[in-house]
């Protein structure tokens, strides 16, 4: 017996290391040292070529360039915006999906929900522009309709910025919250009602706490997500857009000035974390709860 | 036991395991005879499992050894053991059909495919499923899904079947149908039969032989009958079987019989079993049906001591029905099987009633350890 | 409220108002897209001039380019599909790898690795492409200085992107399997061995027939992810785009329908591959 216990000990621990090294390899090499690079990268300065010192350089333009933290304040605010705007747009919706609509139509309406979001982002932004844009389909519309004389130019406002982040972003928030709401036992919300509830103060004080994790977990990962977006802020916003990640962009493809674009990744990576962790203050939830929920 | 003439299939040795600080198999002998159904009883916790798992080979015992057909299994992985089993949620592969599931192990010693669906077939009409082949597992019912399971091991042709608890999940209607359904699957194969319990009756009903099990231990080995009417331990007339239980201490030993004082001055006499010393604590068991009911003591069998006591209430069962009441010294609650005759249909609660019992058919332990 | 409870009229009218409202906004940008592949003008814009195809057949000679004609756009849909194939088997691979690493072993930090497996998924995808472009340029310069090897791979480039997608979906698939995984009864593979089964086969015949579902939902998943990619990607392009990066390209300048057309053939893809993914969830569910 010790010898078979003895070779059984030994598959079992190669077995670990063939599945451990992967995982390893895998955060190692594409998550940990690619950032902890970064960050030496966003700490050094170009005093001359192929020369470098350590230096907080980069993030004294940053603080000292009005541009550059007006773009990231104005990225950080219209994101929890547009976080909000979704919550609010997606709650009803979910609402309906989990408690109103039985059975197949329920299935029916939460299928149809998700179905865009299957299509590329791009897509969907096209979408959008051939709506939106001077020539498009709705500024046509108004005209036809004896709205507005001329065409308006619907594209390359903060607005149009908002209503294609929120898109973008439903999904995100649909599902966690559908999940949430349909764990809600309808007696609760019978029982309250029974109680002398009215439609605001059920939800105040029944159905918005019992959602709350959904809801946590659906702001958590659509802010991070708008604060992330690039595609959609520079395509409907144009020139106009100013998102903090078209900076990065800039820095780090146009003018190939490495160090200030890692700065300035870090500075969204410490927001984006930032807010992650807030979120999960505030509801009192778990890390891994939420991503799991998501 | 009756390990009669050949070598018997399965045969345990000292076998012991200890989980961290508990012993849940402790030095565990014995041997189960050829084409038998032999039964592990005992409460959850003791070990019966372990002592199962041991056999299947998932575990590795800390001492001991298993033998099946006289050859030991020591060395050998749980897949090549000439022993399958019956799991306590029959864990029938969800992904495969029913035929699927009885060829599995056809297909692991590969049987060609024809030959192994040929086989499951066979084997499913040998269980009443001709033609469920084809059928998903979650299509069949309860007792179809039991008898897959049973059907699923014995295609292999084991020289014994282990069973863990597989009645327990089923509702009361069908285990007792499936009680029955086993023991004539059992007669029909004649394979050896392991079957892990804590149900009594199960036991019971379906076994040869049973071993009834507690803290890791055997506290006997017997035939059903002989655990039921010469329980060799206190735990044993307590755990096999409906008693009534009498906590005391003896006043006199004369011969076989003890005299023991219960704890409010109510005397009565019982059959001693092992060493007991006048002014020991002991405890007496009297089963429900051993004992006669009278309205007067006039009723009662002459010679046999009178006791009295009143109605608490009664608990009509068919034939399984019994009258509660309290015995007027000691205030003890006592259940006494009603008889079929129907003759005490009008007992009223707070009735005074007689009782008498036969002192050879109560039987007196020493009291137990503190621990039991 | 909800059904059981009394509601007012003007509250079931506002429902389903809300329900038309909201549906209009999900599917209006789809459709504008859809029907403007089909309209006979140079622009994806209204006034509608009648039926064409010339947006997917035709040719140089129409002075309409159409995507079935469009080298550049089939050349970049080819390589998206490449991608999205090699991110979609290491993401699959690595999935089921992690999954039997955090549910079957155990070993000291292994709380601190799966909270380390869910990170890539808090990072934005910009990020995670600049760090990738910046450590990957930093191994290339090493190799160069230390061993005198062009290291090609590690600069901008269809490898670079492919790492840069696995990088965060290999932690969607770990997810989605891990899940699966984690409500496994193992007593069947018990049951297995018990039946004859070595460990090779009890893999083969039990365990992985029950992770099927969730290995063939985390790799359409992980094509599509992969295949709609555009932040990391963008990072970490170089000379041959895939599609999305095309795409953008190509909407900056001012866009002729080819762009409808082929939107309009990613979502008949996409539809075809939710349409599989819901089938396979159904049956998986038994």
């Amino acid at each position: 017996m010790p010898e078979t216990a003895v070779t059984a000990l030994w598959y079992r621990r190669l077995v670990l290391a063939l599945l451990l090294a992967p995982a390893l390899l895998w955060l190692f090499a594409l998550i940990i040292l690619p950032h902890l690079d970064l960050a030496l990268l966003s700490f050094r300065e170009r005093v001359a070529p192929r020369q470098y010192v350590v230096s907080l350089a980069q993030y004294r333009t940053f603080f000292g360039e009005p541009l550059y933290w007006h773009v990231f304040v104005r990225t950080a605010l219209l994101s929890a915006l547009a976080t909000a705007l979704t919550l609010l747009v997606a709650f009803p919706i979910a609402w309906i999906i989990a408690k109103l609509a039985r059975g197949r139509m329920s299935a029916l309406l939460f299928v149809v929900c998700l179905i865009p979001f299957w299509v590329s982002e791009t897509v969907r932004t096209l979408g959008w522009m051939i709506l939106l844009r001077e020539s498009g389909v709705l500024p046509a519309l108004l005209v036809h309709l004896g709205i507005t004389r001329q065409p308006v130019e619907l594209l390359y406002h903060d607005a149009t910025i908002l209503v294609g982040l929120v898109y973008t972003s439903l999904l995100f928030m649909v599902v966690p919250l559908v999940g949430s709401l349909e764990s809600l036992d309808n007696a609760l919300i019978e029982a309250a009602y029974d109680l002398g509830g009215k439609g605001w103060s059920i939800l105040r004080e029944i159905v918005i706490p019992h959602a709350a994790p959904g809801i946590t977990a659906g702001c958590i990962v659509v802010f991070m997500l708008t604060l992330g977006n690039y595609l959609t802020p520079t395509l409907l916003g144009g020139k106009n857009s100013q998102w903090f990640t078209e900076q990065i962009y800039t820095q780090f493809i146009t003018r190939f000035n490495w160090e200030q674009g890692a700065a300035f990744g870090f500075l969204l990576l410490a927001l984006s974390t930032a807010m992650v962790w807030l979120g999960l203050k505030i509801s009192g939830q778990r890390f891994s709860d939420v991503m799991r929920r998501a | 036991m009756a390990a009669t003439g050949a070598t018997p299939d399965l045969q345990v040795r000292s076998l012991s395991k200890r989980f961290a600080t508990h012993l849940a198999v402790d030095a565990l002998s014995f041997s189960v005879a050829r084409g038998s159904f032999f039964s592990i009883l005992g409460p959850s916790g003791c070990g019966k499992t372990t002592l199962l798992r041991m056999i299947a080979g998932f575990i590795q015992p800390d001492g001991g050894d298993i033998a099946i057909g006289g050859r030991d299994l020591a060395q050998v992985a749980p897949n090549r053991r000439p022993v399958n089993m019956v799991f306590q949620h029959l864990a029938l592969f969800p992904m495969m059909s029913v035929a699927q599931n009885v060829a599995f192990g056809l297909a692991r010693r590969g049987v060609g495919r024809a030959e192994r669906l040929r086989r499951a077939e066979a084997m499913l009409e040998r269980v009443g499923l001709a033609g469920a082949g084809g059928k998903r597992t979650d299509e069949l019912s309860g007792g179809q899904r039991q008898r897959v399971a049973i059907a699923r091991s014995l295609v292999l042709e084991p020289t014994l079947l282990l069973l863990d608890e597989p009645l327990g999940a089923l509702d009361l209607k069908l285990r007792e149908h499936m009680k029955v359904e086993l023991k004539q699957l059992q007669s029909a194969f004649g394979t050896t039969f392991v079957y892990i319990t804590h149900d009594q009756s199960e036991a019971l009903v379906l076994s040869d032989h049973v071993g009834v099990m507690n803290h890791g231990r055997f506290e006997q080995l017997g035939t059903p009958q002989e655990l039921y009417y010469s329980p060799a331990t206190s735990f044993v007339a307590d755990f096999v079987g409906a008693n009534n239980r009498l906590a005391g201490k003896a006043l006199s030993v004369a011969g076989s019989l003890v005299e023991l004082d219960t704890s409010g001055g109510w005397v009565v006499r019982a059959r001693g079993h092992g060493a007991i010393a006048a002014g020991a604590a002991v405890e007496a068991f009297i089963r429900p049906e051993a004992a006669m009911l009278g309205r007067t003591p006039a009723e009662l069998p002459a010679g046999q001591t009178v006791h009295s006591g009143e109605v608490i209430s009664v608990l009509f069962d068919g034939a399984n029905s019994v009258v509660l009441l309290r015995e007027s010294r000691s205030r003890l609650q006592l259940r006494i099987a009603l008889p079929q005759t129907g003759a005490y249909s009008d007992l009223q609660v707070g009735a005074p009633i007689c009782f008498s019992f036969d002192p050879e058919r109560a039987i007196c332990f020493p009291a137990r350890a503190a621990h039991a | 409220m909800i059904p059981t409870l009394p509601r007012p009229a003007w509250l079931r009218a506002a429902t389903v108002l809300y329900v038309a409202a909201f549906l209009t906004f999900l599917f209006l940008p789809l459709a504008v897209v859809a029907v403007f592949a089909f309209n006979d003008a140079p622009y994806p814009a209204p006034p509608w001039h009648g039926f064409t195809l010339d947006w997917f057949l035709g040719n140089d000679a129409a002075g309409r380019v159409g995507l079935f004609r469009d080298d550049e756009l089939l050349g970049s849909i080819w390589t998206s599909c490449v991608v999205a194939a090699w991110v979609t088997g290491l993401s699959v691979a690595l999935g089921t790898a992690n999954a039997f690493l955090m549910e079957r072993a155990r070993f000291p930090g292994k709380g601190a690795l799966s909270m380390l497996m869910l990170i890539p998924l808090v990072i934005p995808g910009v990020i995670l492409g600049i760090s990738i472009l910046a450590f990957a340029s930093r191994l290339a310069e090493l190799c160069g200085d230390l061993f005198g090897i062009e290291a090609d791979f590690l600069r901008p480039g269809l490898p670079l992107v492919v790492l840069g997608q696995f990088s965060y979906i290999a932690a969607i698939a770990t997810l989605t399997i891990s899940a699966r995984l984690k409500r496994f009864d193992r007593t069947l593979e018990d049951a297995a061995l018990n039946l004859g089964a070595s460990a090779p086969a009890v893999l083969w015949t039990i365990t992985l027939p029950y992770l099927r579902p969730a290995l063939i939902g985390s790799a359409a998943i992980a094509f599509l992810m992969s295949f709609e990619n555009f932040n990391t990607t963008l990072m970490l392009v170089g000379g041959d785009s895939p599609l999305t990066i095309m795409m953008y390209g190509r909407m900056r300048e001012g866009a002729t329908p080819v762009l409808n057309a082929v939107s309009l053939f990613l979502m008949l893809a996409s539809a075809a591959i939710a349409l599989t993914l819901v089938r396979g969830g159904r049956r998986a569910e038994s």
